[in-house]
């Protein structure tokens, strides 16, 4: 297993945020019918510690490229920049002001257990996260702006978080 | 009777020999054996013609076992040694159990796992369980015509790692070769053999007799991933069958039961349940050893509204795995039931109206695991060729470490496809702390104290620094059978400390040895000649494929290399001569250690293979 491999060259995709989808589905599973420690159990014990270790290597590839937040980290890991460097935590007042909102929107349609306003706020919420994504794109893969780049990657995560909440929160209303 | 296989002249017979395997489901009320034969799964009957065997343990003062119906039977006479829906005390502490107050079992609290007293003496679930699996192994090998190679065990999803790896020591306990535990709605997906017909996301929904568990799947193109899981590990048909008996008591108003009259009101509950999957109504009469009686008539809408609380209690967990897959309802293409609970016509009716469908249920709930685990035991000892499937898995509760505090850090989250590992770093609390205790847990909570513990080791020898400067890095691999085991690491001076995630719940080896030496005694079988005769074919085996992999890929290997693989073949050649099974087991490691270079640069070789035709067709 060659470790200096990035995860793109890994699923042979491009190195960019905008993500074929399709493409890392259909390179992530003709990879893991290769290496899958089930294709080994017949076989010696060699090889099913070397096919654990990279079902394990293209399992965390995966993820790490599906994910909107992990793969804009990732990406920024392979310029030398670490999105969560506690040293730069800048966020522009806008997002927060909205932050602010969005909770308490969340708060308001739990106390008050309406459904409808959660299903608001939910579309709501996936729309800005869209946004975000897009800006995302444009900011790495073509403006190589990689300190705005780091703000969107922690706003991407807030909107995870809150989408979270946002599930909790149809949980509670709806049990 | 089992056909003899015979090979064509001249032509080895190692690589192509059809391995006998099977799939077991070891379920808390029936349990399954079934195999593949001429590309069909079939479960496999005992002599009297039954598939199920009731999961049910009888122990004799002479240390004889009965398993099954015989020991069934005595349920209600001999409730004290005769162990009934063992695998809701598997991997479980006394106070894990719910209503141990009205089980008829005498209970020793043991660290980790409950024990019972039986006449036979101090027994483990694990060995309660190792029982049932020792008879479906018997019961395989006189069909089958021969000693197995290996078998599938299938588990509930939502079973943590103490459940599974219980399951685990069972089965070896039991002398099975264990391919893989594979989760049960699992199982029942390839059984009912979506790969070919379908693709799309799946529900599997199921409610066995002790365990409820709910998964979400995407199939495509043969391979069957899985979302999402959830699940209850202590919700099933006993359940129900738990409130038909609260019914019987307050008709009866009986005075304090005997284990005895509690056991027989038990079976009459369930029967009564079983009839009303078929009718509107069905009338109770019971007579206790007292003389006291009851008759009353059950009807199918008073059985739904006492049972409606636990259906809704099903609901909850597919909510859950629906959100962690990030899906609606209505984006599910079809939902199997999978379970003797599912026959229950007010629980299919739930399941309908939250899908907006029917279900699927034209397979056997009883038996779909079974054929499930057998498809996936015929694909993992190797009899299938080309048209196989791929499975990817999840784990069903995160794993993660107790911190200052009490709070638990989650290191994997739930729902992580496996093989998965990962690294976390930690760091001293204090000036000059040189030892650091770790916890591991597994759960959602975020106290310590309400997730479960699975193994607490120390790591000792850290340099003596500031609070806050040690680097310690913990590293969780989880395998492919969904079990854990963690290492930790002082990065600056490289001290490692590493467990098997086992001690604290499971059974020490100390405590298999002797188990399995019980076992033995009381099989009559002599255990060495056995252990040595494994490790011969073991060794054997790994020769013949080795060799094949040298043959075949003879350019990888430069001439010293080739030499010190054959130097180490030549080794273990000499001691499978010998009488010693240690040593051949010690040769056989030496051999895998010899050869590990080998398999990365066949596997490197494979996978580029398998991206050049990748990016062939991306191109077309």
């Amino acid at each position: 297993m060659d470790f200096s491999q990035t995860y793109f060259e890994l699923f042979g995709l491009p190195q960019s945020y905008a993500l074929d989808r399709n493409r890392l589905d259909t390179a992530y599973r003709e990879l893991q019918n290769t290496v899958h420690p089930d294709r080994f159990a017949a076989q010696p014990e060699a090889d099913q510690r070397v096919a654990m270790q990279w079902a394990t290597q293209v399992n965390e590839a995966y993820q790490t490229l599906r994910h909107s937040v992990s793969r804009g980290v990732y990406l920024l890991k392979l310029q030398g920049i670490d999105a969560f460097d506690a040293a730069n935590t800048k966020m522009a007042p806008a997002f927060l002001m909205r932050q602010i909102e969005w909770r308490e929107a969340l708060d308001d349609a739990r106390s008050e257990k309406r459904i409808d306003a959660l299903d608001a706020l939910s579309d709501d919420l996936r729309a800005e996260h869209r946004r975000i994504e897009a800006h995302l794109a444009e900011l790495i893969d073509h403006a190589h702006d990689f300190e705005m780049a780091c703000e969107a990657v922690r706003q991407l995560r807030f909107m995870d978080k809150l989408i979270a909440e946002a599930g909790d929160v149809y949980e509670e209303l709806e049990s | 009777m089992a056909l003899l296989q015979i090979s064509e002249p001249g032509l080895s017979t190692a690589p192509h020999q059809h391995r006998l395997a099977v799939g077991i489901d070891l379920g808390t009320t029936n349990s399954l054996v079934a195999t593949v034969r001429s590309g069909l799964s079939v479960v496999l009957d005992d002599e009297t013609g039954h598939s199920l065997l009731p999961s049910v343990v009888r122990y004799h003062p002479d240390c004889r076992v009965d398993v099954g119906y015989s020991a069934q039977s005595a349920q209600n006479s001999d409730p004290h040694n005769t162990i009934a829906s063992v695998k809701r005390f598997m991997g479980r502490g006394i106070t894990d159990i719910e209503d141990i107050s009205s089980l008829p079992y005498r209970f020793i609290d043991a660290p980790g796992m409950v024990q019972l007293k039986t006449v036979a003496g101090v027994k483990s679930p694990v060995e309660v369980s190792a029982e049932i699996l020792r008879a479906l192994r018997g019961r395989a090998e006189a069909a089958l015509g021969g000693e197995l190679v290996g078998a599938v065990i299938t588990v509930p999803a939502y079973f943590d790692d103490a459940q599974r790896q219980a399951t685990k020591d069972a089965a070896q306990l039991a002398g099975l070769n264990v391919l893989r535990l594979l989760n049960e709605p699992t199982a029942a997906a390839i059984a009912y053999g979506l790969d070919n017909a379908s693709e799309g996301v799946y529900a599997v929904y199921d409610l066995g007799g002790g365990t409820f568990d709910i998964s979400i799947l995407r199939l495509s193109k043969g391979v069957f991933e899985v979302l999402s899981t959830h699940g209850d590990t202590a919700l099933g048909g006993d359940d129900f069958d738990q409130r038909i008996f609260c019914w019987m008591l307050e008709q009866g108003r009986f005075a304090p039961l005997s284990a005895g009259d509690a056991r027989l009101l038990l079976t009459k509950a369930r029967d009564a349940k079983e009839a009303l999957t078929e009718h509107p109504d069905v009338r109770v009469t019971v007579v206790l050893s007292t003389g006291e009686m009851m008759d009353a008539t059950l009807t199918q809408a008073a059985f739904n509204a006492m049972t409606a609380s636990l259906v809704n209690k099903t609901l909850i967990p597919i909510r859950k795995a629906l959100r962690d897959a990030g899906l609606a309802a209505h984006e599910i293409k079809g939902v199997v039931m999978v379970g003797g609970s599912t026959r229950t016509p007010c629980v299919r009716q739930a399941v309908a109206d939250f899908f907006k469908q029917t279900p699927l249920t034209n397979l056997d709930p009883d038996k779909v695991v079974a054929l499930g685990a057998a498809m996936q035991a015929d694909v993992l000892a190797g009899n299938r060729a080309d048209d196989d499937w791929l499975l990817l898995d999840v784990i069903p509760l995160s794993l993660g470490l107790e911190t200052m505090g009490g709070l638990t850090e989650k290191v994997i989250p739930r729902n992580t496809t496996i093989p998965t590992a990962r690294a976390q770093d930690f760091t001293t609390f204090k000036d000059g702390q040189t030892a650091m205790s770790v916890h591991v847990l597994q759960g959602e909570r975020e106290l310590a104290s309400d997730c479960r513990s699975l193994a607490r080791f120390d790591l000792r020898g850290i340099p003596p620094m500031v609070a806050g400067a040690a680097r310690i890095r913990v590293t969780f691999q989880v395998d492919a059978d969904g079990l854990l085991s963690v290492s930790a690491r002082e990065q600056s001076r490289g001290i490692e400390a590493s467990v098997q995630v086992k001690p604290s719940y499971g059974l020490s080896d100390d405590e298999v040895t002797r188990m399995l030496k019980d076992a033995f005694t009381h099989a009559k079988d002599d255990m060495y000649a056995r252990a040595l005769n494994e490790q011969i074919v073991d060794a054997q085996g790994l020769i013949a494929a080795i060799r094949a992999a040298m043959s075949e890929d003879a350019a990888l290997l430069d001439a010293g290399e080739t030499e010190a693989i054959e130097a180490s073949i030549a080794g273990l050649e000499k001691l499978i001569a010998g009488p010693d099974h240690q040593a051949i087991k010690r040769g056989i490691e030496a051999l895998n250690a010899a050869t590990t270079q080998f398999a990365q640069r066949r596997m490197d070789q494979n996978v580029r293979k398998a991206m050049a035709g990748q990016k062939l067709e991306t191109f077309n």
